[in-house]
């Protein structure tokens, strides 16, 4: 599946996003994050919060608890700040 | 008459009212965003999810139409890098008459804050650069819409 990161998620990560592959037995969103964090250093630091982090799965808002089997694309970032 | 869009370019609010002007109904109400220069602000670049941007902002102008049965709504949402005095954001709306389109104008921009995904960094003349933080009152507003809706 493809993770997508924006603003300052993005920035720590280094990168825009990443296609990965989850291990067996990660089967939502708080776990797929706990999996990202020891990718590396900027991960960690990044990912260090969750109450900081807001996720979207195929582009539609999800919890912590969300099951992320399927999903396509999962975009991690701050809460938003447009208008 | 649903118009979203999100672009680099400015918009023309004269031009874009004119058009609902033509919805058939009988008033129409418009918000402008406009970059303020708060505490010496050079640059806010405005960062976005493109495909979820967009169906963000035409879930919200569909909802808005059923709700207040608007004749017309139009969201315009700039990204890329803006400067105090720039319109960042068009949000307007054509009803039959003025409660319906002030309401639902006010409850577009109050959700658009907190659903469609975009980002602001802000740039100071000294070159410091920091991430806008979300307001909790933005929150509050926004709820006061989804409440209303039970």
């Amino acid at each position: 599946m493809d993770i997508l990161y924006f603003a300052w998620v993005r920035e720590r990560i280094g990168m825009n996003g990443e296609r990965i592959a989850p291990p067996d037995g990660i089967v939502d969103v708080a776990g797929l994050i706990a999996w990202l964090v020891t990718r590396s250093p900027g991960h960690a630091e990044a990912l260090a919060d969750v109450s900081r982090l807001r996720v979207a799965i195929d582009q539609q808002f999800a919890g912590l608890d969300a099951p992320i089997a399927g999903a396509v694309e999962i975009a991690i970032f701050p809460p938003v700040t447009g208008g | 008459m649903i118009e979203v869009r999100v672009q680099t370019d400015p918009f023309d609010v004269g031009a874009e009212l004119a058009r609902l002007d033509r919805a058939g109904g009988g008033g129409v109400a418009s918000f402008t965003g406009i970059v303020r220069d708060d505490g010496g602000l050079t640059e806010l670049l405005l960062e976005h999810h493109p495909e979820m941007t967009i169906r963000m902002m035409r879930s919200l102008a569909e909802q808005a139409t059923d709700r207040w049965q608007l004749m017309g709504v139009t969201l315009i949402h700039r990204h890329g890098p803006l400067h105090p005095g720039d319109p960042i954001v068009l949000v307007a709306t054509a009803a039959t008459h003025r409660g319906a389109a002030l309401e639902a104008c006010a409850a577009l921009i109050d959700r658009l804050k907190t659903e469609a995904p975009f980002w602001k960094r802000e740039t100071f003349a000294d070159g410091r650069t920091s991430w806008v933080e979300p307001r909790a009152a933005d929150d509050v507003a926004a709820a006061r819409w989804l409440r209303d809706d039970s």
